[in-house]
Formats: structure tokens, sequence, C-alpha cells
């Protein structure tokens, strides 16, 4: 059965590590911030502005003023800031956040990423993503593993114009998770969704990679 | 002693800095922080053909969208652009024309343009359509994109409070861009939730020094759209922080 959105959003926080300063997409990169384990210090960027984002308020409690990069509002911990977008972008393209998760809608084998438009479509914007991925030090990306249509999502090359060229470096999907080591070295399957097989991952997978 | 930048209103504040065709930057990310008195005023002056530089374009007749409906925007730099039908239409019918940035350079673009710095290279964007047209450069190994400094005719930033100084301090996220964009225009007009008297601010605590505002008003009737409420239960022993 492949992952759920959820199993999908528990994988990818086993990539946070204690001291970790993380930015989080739009969509089930969100819903990382509900498996930080218990103990371990994570501190969440929004890229709008904030550093140290809190969990949703509760109802009544919600601050026009305190809102995340999707827009939902949130709340303040002890221990947050707050800074213009240049300073929110200089952290990002300086290299000084360890980690992003974020959605994508191609991945080529030699790690380039496609998630902000579709030719022929209304384009909506790449918003913080190119940023994000030419500056965070390590680029996670969840996303399905083929399209609605069934088509490969994991390819030889993108088909899509780019958000960044050589910049993911773990890829989950609802079937498997595929690794590599540096960016110079090909992805490896590294994980399997529970009764998928690995003749199943290969068929829908055009990329190259390692067994 | 009053200040020469106080005015009494949003309208009277626009007065003789307001030109067709003109370059307005717009503080806000999202509906989060926009000047709302200052956008209101510009719509009702009938201002046209503006080239805006704002992270987003407003929801549909809130924001900037009040100024798309209108027609009065020829050009949008921006770096998302989703929520809102009428840009669509107007993008689509090519009635309005739009430049992506990403989001970190477009910031980056404006300090730049504040700052009296041509431009920079950053490596954001090399390899994909927004390197398209422009200089690259090759430095061990790493290819850069030439992004160049962004500066605007008129601001308009929206901060909590402010003194008849300009000094300003901003609010949580209401900041964003809104401090960028206060130093990179001819012409930088704040709207304040509260205008204080010199010396009521702790000069430790401001974000925009005075030098780089011209006008500043006491906004008034702000509405503070929430575009995206999402909120959490009270449940006993919840770990779940989001939705």
């Amino acid at each position: 059965m492949p992952w759920s959105r959820e199993d999908l959003a528990a994988r990818a926080a086993k990539e946070l590590k204690d001291g970790f300063y993380v930015n989080l997409g739009i969509g089930i990169p969100t819903l990382v911030a509900n498996y930080i384990p218990p103990g371990m210090h994570v501190v969440l960027q929004s890229e709008n502005g904030m550093l140290g984002t809190g969990p949703f308020p509760f109802e009544g409690e919600e601050d026009p003023d305190l809102i995340n990069a999707g827009k939902q509002t949130v709340t303040a911990l002890p221990t947050t800031s707050y800074f213009s977008s240049a300073d929110s972008f200089a952290m990002i393209r300086g290299g000084h956040i360890n980690l992003a998760i974020l959605g994508a809608m191609e991945v080529a084998e030699n790690g380039d990423l496609a998630n902000w438009m579709i030719p022929g479509k209304m384009v909506k914007g790449m918003g913080g993503a190119m940023d994000l991925v030419a500056g965070v030090k390590r680029v996670v990306v969840v996303m399905d593993h083929t399209s609605k249509e069934g088509d490969p999502k994991f390819k030889k090359a993108c088909e899509l114009p780019l958000t960044g060229t050589n910049v993911v470096d773990l890829l989950i999907t609802d079937l498997a998770v595929f690794s590599r080591p540096t960016r110079r070295d090909l992805f490896k399957l590294i994980e399997v969704a529970p009764g998928v097989t690995r003749d199943e991952i290969r068929s829908k997978t055009p990329a190259k990679y390692l067994e | 002693m009053t200040s020469k930048k106080v005015y009494a209103d949003a309208a009277s504040a626009l007065k003789g800095v307001v030109k067709d065709g003109m370059t307005l930057m717009c503080g806000g990310f999202g509906v989060c922080g926009i000047p709302e008195n200052l956008i209101a005023a510009l719509h009702d002056s009938g201002v046209r053909n503006l080239t805006v530089v704002s992270n987003n374009a407003g929801l549909d007749g809130v924001g900037l969208g009040l100024l798309l409906k209108a027609r009065q925007i020829r050009k949008m730099i921006s770096s998302y652009v989703g929520e809102n039908k009428e840009f669509e239409r107007q993008y689509l019918a090519g009635e309005v024309e739009i430049e992506f940035n990403p989001q970190g350079t477009m910031a980056e673009r404006i300090r730049a343009g504040g700052a009296g710095i041509y431009g920079f290279f950053t490596k954001v964007g090399a390899g994909t359509q927004v390197a398209e047209g422009k200089e690259t450069r090759t430095v061990d190994g790493e290819t850069y994109v030439l992004e160049k400094g962004l500066v605007a005719d008129v601001a308009l930033v929206k901060a909590w409070k402010g003194d008849t100084e300009g000094n300003l301090i901003y609010r949580k996220t209401a900041r964003n861009f809104n401090p960028n964009m206060a130093t990179a225009a001819q012409v930088t007009l704040a709207e304040v939730e509260e205008l204080v008297e010199p010396g009521v601010l702790d000069g430790d605590s401001i974000h925009t020094p005075g030098i780089f505002v011209q006008r500043i008003i006491q906004g008034a009737n702000y509405t503070k759209m929430i575009e995206k409420r999402t909120v959490r239960k009270r449940v006993e022993g919840s770990r779940a922080v989001v939705a």
C-alpha cells in the first residue's frame, strides 16, 4: 500500500535533526511540523519573515499580523523573531537554513526540480521556491510518485520549466524513498512502501537510479 | 512643533506625488501588512498605467485587487499572484503584464536599489527561465545571474507605529517587504495604526529610520483581512500543531 499524506510527513520528519533551522513548504511539508520528535529542538522558518513559527492559533486567537508563508494564521513561540523579507532571504540564500522540505511536479535523475509552472496554464509564480532550493543546504522533496493521470514524475529530465538545477538531495514519494550522498551522485532506492514491489517502482520510474 | 511629514489623510498624502505611468512599490505579503488606506486613496485618485512592485497582487477587490479591478495597473513585478481571479482574467486577455521574480531576489533587488547598489550576482534562478536574457557569470564552477537593483517613484508602506519624524515600527509578520521598500523610492508614504510624537518610540526599536519616509499618515478603519484562517482544536494532550 502506498504511503499516505501523514506517512509521507512522518517520513520527512526523520530528516530533522536537533538544532536544525527548517523551512517547510505548503501542503504535505507543512504537516511535518506534527512529527517533530518530542524533545528535539527544531526552529521553523517562514520566509515571509518569521523564525520560530508556532502552531495554528486556537479559535478566536487568530492575529491578522501573524501568518506563515502559506498565508495561514499561526502563533508565536517564546523564541520567535520577526524580520524583513530581505533578511529572511539572506538566511535562505546565505545557507543558514539547514533543511527545506517542499513539494514538486517533477524531479530529474540529476536532481533538477520543477515545481512552479505548467506552460499553457495560468502561472501563479515561484514565490520563494527558487531561492530556497538555491540556498538551503539540504533539499528534501515530497511528492506523489506519479501524476493523477499516472505519468511518472521522477524522470530522466524535467520537461516543465525548472525551479533549480541539481538541487534535490532526498526524494520521498508515496511509493519509495531515494537518496544520494552528494549532488554528484545518482539517487539510490533506500526504502519501499509496504506492499509495493521494486518491480512496480522500476516500471513507474524513467529516472536512472541505483537499486 | 508639527512635522512637515505628517499629512491629514491618505488622499492629501498622495497629492503631488502620483502620476500616470509611475512605478510604485507596495508593501505586504498576501494581504498581511498592506497599506490599506493608501491603496484605497490611490484607487480614488484614478491614476493609471501603474507598474507595481509587490510580492502579490492582492485578492479580488482587496488590496491591490482594488487597483486591478479598476484597470489602474499595467504591469506587476511579483513573486506570486495566485488567489486572484481578476488578475488571471486580465493576464490571459493580455491586459496586464507580469514579471515574476523569485521572492528573495525581489527582496534583494529592492534592498540593493535602496542602498545604491547597481546589481548583484546570485545563484537563484541560474539555469531557469529567470536567467533568460540576463548576464551570467561562472565562478568556481557555480553559475550566477546578474540581478539589477530595483527603485520606484513612490513606495506605499504600512507600519504598526510611527512618529512624526517618520520613524517606523512594524508588527510581527506584517513587516515583510515594507522596510525594504521604504528605502527604495523617490518618495515613501507610510501609514501607521498609531502615530505618536517624537520620543515616544524607543530609538533602539525603530525598524525604519525616518530618513526613508517622506510622508506619514495615521491610518483609519483597518480591515486586516485574514486570507487563510487556520485554527486548532483545544484537544487535551493533542500534539497536532497544524491541520
